[in-house]
């Protein structure tokens, strides 16, 4: 009986021993929301936040340094997501402001020069050597990283127009105050 | 028949006598018609003429395109003056591809499909596909392609085609008119449907403010035992297919479902005599009975007129306005849209033109809500207008869609009982666009997360093979030295 609770309380205390031995030198550094954060990002890994990549931006957010509001492509939705994960209200006014994008190539200065096809991080542009390049529109998700590395400017960026298929009501005017 | 009571709805002024007894008149072929490529619900239809072209009456001039759309067909004889960008008929006057038809006067009917001679021992696939190339659509509203409605027979197990002839929208008397008129012709179209969907039962359900109309389709519908004609309490929003569904048989369609997952199919009158003339003589839809009402226009009519008419010819074929009008609705009052001008065309879901004055809008400002819960009362499908427009005014799409935004029919009873005016089926109408956006935007998202991973892996995959190839190079290039040096030595 003796030998018994003594055998076991040892063990129990040596193997407790090693597990908390184990969580403080073999610790995993990362943060588990930065792998979160990362998931909702586009992923297309634009730069236009200003960081590397998305999971540079995804650990500075994590960090509390950067703006829910940072990501372009992902609009309004992707804001909204990283806000309501953060547990931050997202200051939605600037946002607004520019709306969804598309790249467009003008098809009389383009050289066929292939640089934005290898730029371009979700193979939205068709094209070979010395022939014409052409934005496959449903594909671009706006991230404008083509526009910077053509050599003619061959390639602007429109708003992505309002069609019949997807206006909606605008909110009605705040005529009233109070709920 | 035992009928079973539905929640909530409100009584407004019907004030359907100001063109009940006004018989279906045809339109004079207008100058110019204006057929635009989107009437329905899916894809807009694809051009298949070009400017200059003469059409006879009844050709294909668009064909559909993908799983859910709809032909169009040119209404006269005459040539194709343009095929061009024309405001729609549409709450936003955004601009859509219209085929501009000059008539010739000759009204020359195009090499038709054969009727079917016998419907009855067709097979549904050969109705369904006339139903689909006649560019049949639902013309109580919703304008969703009807051949695909016929076509749940063979995906769900139905036991009803229920003929919604309610027409709760005060003022329209057009589905009243077609009852009347063409009694028959409803009755055998609505026994093709039921064949094509086959199902035992038809059930054919009017409002009780119309009782010649059900006097007329008892009639027709005698010889017949499968079928019964219904009449059904005045209580606004009754001809909502969820609502009527659940008034004739008692079953709730669950949300986010349809009516067809609980054995029912519900049709408007108006397409089932549509279908009779696509079955029985080969017609396309070609043109349909509007209802041009309302105080401010001269004479109130029941227009039979081609589809591709403009607004402002069955304007002036009714005398004009008496005065300004304050509202233009292409629609009911209740869930009408506003029409953005008079030069927008007739298109196969407009059931009414209606020409308003502000006596009969009594448009009030919104003012504070006194938490009286009217709303909450009347809702006929059972939310809580009040608390979801205060988490839509903050802009909380969350919040509103947990309290089931995405479930409102907008019929719009809240606003109109509102004591305080305040606009709240807008703003579900507002959360409902913002909702559907950020679900596009989300999708959108993750097909750029899966193309990026895509193009990561093809780029390490390149310069891998790349590495690989040039290491394998240096190996040989190695062991041809080394064998070069052993030779020389």
């Amino acid at each position: 009986m003796l030998l018994a609770v003594g055998s076991l309380t040892v063990m129990g205390v040596a193997l407790g021993g090693l597990l908390g031995a184990a969580a403080r030198f073999l610790a995993v550094e990362e943060n588990p929301l930065e792998e979160e954060l990362k998931a909702m990002l586009p992923g297309s890994q634009c730069g236009q936040c200003g960081y590397v990549g998305c999971g540079q931006a995804a650990a500075a957010l994590a960090r509390g340094e950067a703006p829910v509001t940072l990501c372009p492509p992902g609009g309004r939705a992707t804001a909204e997501a990283l806000a309501k994960k953060l547990g931050v209200t997202a200051d939605l006014s600037e946002h607004e402001e520019k709306g969804p994008e598309y790249a467009v190539i003008v098809e009389d200065l383009c050289i066929g020069c292939t640089r934005c096809i290898k730029e371009c991080s979700v193979d939205a542009i068709m094209g070979a050597n010395k022939l014409m390049h052409s934005v496959i529109v449903d594909v671009c998700h706006g991230c404008a990283k083509c526009v910077k590395v053509c050599p003619t400017d061959a390639i602007e960026m429109r708003p992505i127009p309002v069609t019949l298929s997807n206006w909606h009501w605008a909110k009605p005017e705040a005529g009233h105050t109070v709920h | 028949m035992k009928l079973f009571p539905i929640r909530g709805g409100i009584h407004p002024d019907y004030r359907k006598e100001l063109a009940s007894e006004k018989a279906i008149v045809s339109l004079p072929m207008p100058a110019l018609l204006y057929i635009p490529l989107q009437q329905h619900i899916g894809a807009p239809a694809e051009v298949l003429v070009s400017e200059g072209q003469t059409v006879k009456k009844g050709q294909m001039i668009a064909r559909g395109t993908g799983a859910v759309s709809a032909p169009q067909h040119a209404s006269t004889s005459g040539r194709i003056k343009a095929v061009t960008q024309i405001p729609a008929p549409h709450p936003s006057g955004l601009a859509q591809t219209t085929i501009v038809i000059e008539p010739d006067g000759k009204d020359e009917w195009a090499e038709l499909p054969e009727p079917i001679a016998d419907p009855f021992t067709a097979d549904a696939h050969t109705i369904n596909e006339r139903v689909a190339i006649s560019g049949i659509v639902g013309m109580g509203g919703a304008a969703f392609p009807s051949a695909i409605k016929l076509n749940l027979g063979t995906q769900k197990k139905l036991d009803t085609l229920l003929l919604n002839g309610a027409e709760c929208e005060p003022y329209l008397t057009c589905d009243d008119r077609v009852m009347r008129e063409h009694a028959d012709e409803v009755i055998d179209g609505a026994r093709i449907m039921a064949h094509a969907l086959g199902v035992p039962r038809v059930v054919i359900a009017i409002e009780d403010n119309k009782p010649q109309a059900i006097e007329a389709m008892t009639l027709a519908a005698k010889p017949f035992a499968q079928i019964e004609v219904v009449g059904v309490p005045v209580q606004y929003p009754m001809g909502s297919e969820r609502h009527l569904v659940q008034a004739i048989t008692g079953r709730e369609t669950p949300a986010k479902k349809l009516t067809a997952d609980i054995g029912v199919v519900v049709h408007n009158v108006a397409t089932a005599r549509a279908v009779h003339h696509a079955v029985r003589h080969g017609r396309p839809l070609l043109s349909r009975v509007v209802t041009v009402s309302g105080a401010a226009v001269r004479e109130t009519n029941n227009i039979e007129a081609p589809i591709g008419a403009r607004v402002s010819d069955l304007i002036a074929y009714c005398g004009g306005f008496v005065v300004e009008p304050a509202s233009l609705v292409n629609g009911g009052p209740m869930m009408g849209q506003p029409l953005p001008g008079l030069d927008v065309p007739v298109i196969k879901g407009m059931s009414g033109i209606l020409a308003l004055t502000a006596a009969e809008i009594n448009a009030q400002p919104a003012s504070a809500c006194i938490r009286c819960g009217t709303c909450v009362t009347i809702c006929p499908c059972g939310l809580v207008p009040v608390e979801m427009a205060a988490f839509i005014r903050k802009d909380n799409f969350e919040v509103a869609a947990r309290l089931g935004v995405m479930d409102c029919v907008s019929c719009g009873s809240c606003s109109w009982v509102c004591p305080s005016h305040i606009p709240l089926v807008h703003y579900f109408n507002y959360a409902k666009g913002m909702i559907n956006a950020q679900e596009r935007e989300r999708r959108k998202n993750d097909q750029t997360r899966v193309l990026a991973e895509a193009h990561t892996q093809r780029v390490e995959a390149a310069a891998e093979a790349k590495r690989a190839a040039l290491a394998a190079k240096k190996a040989q290039a190695t062991a041809a030295t080394a064998t070069e040096e052993k030779a020389s030595a």
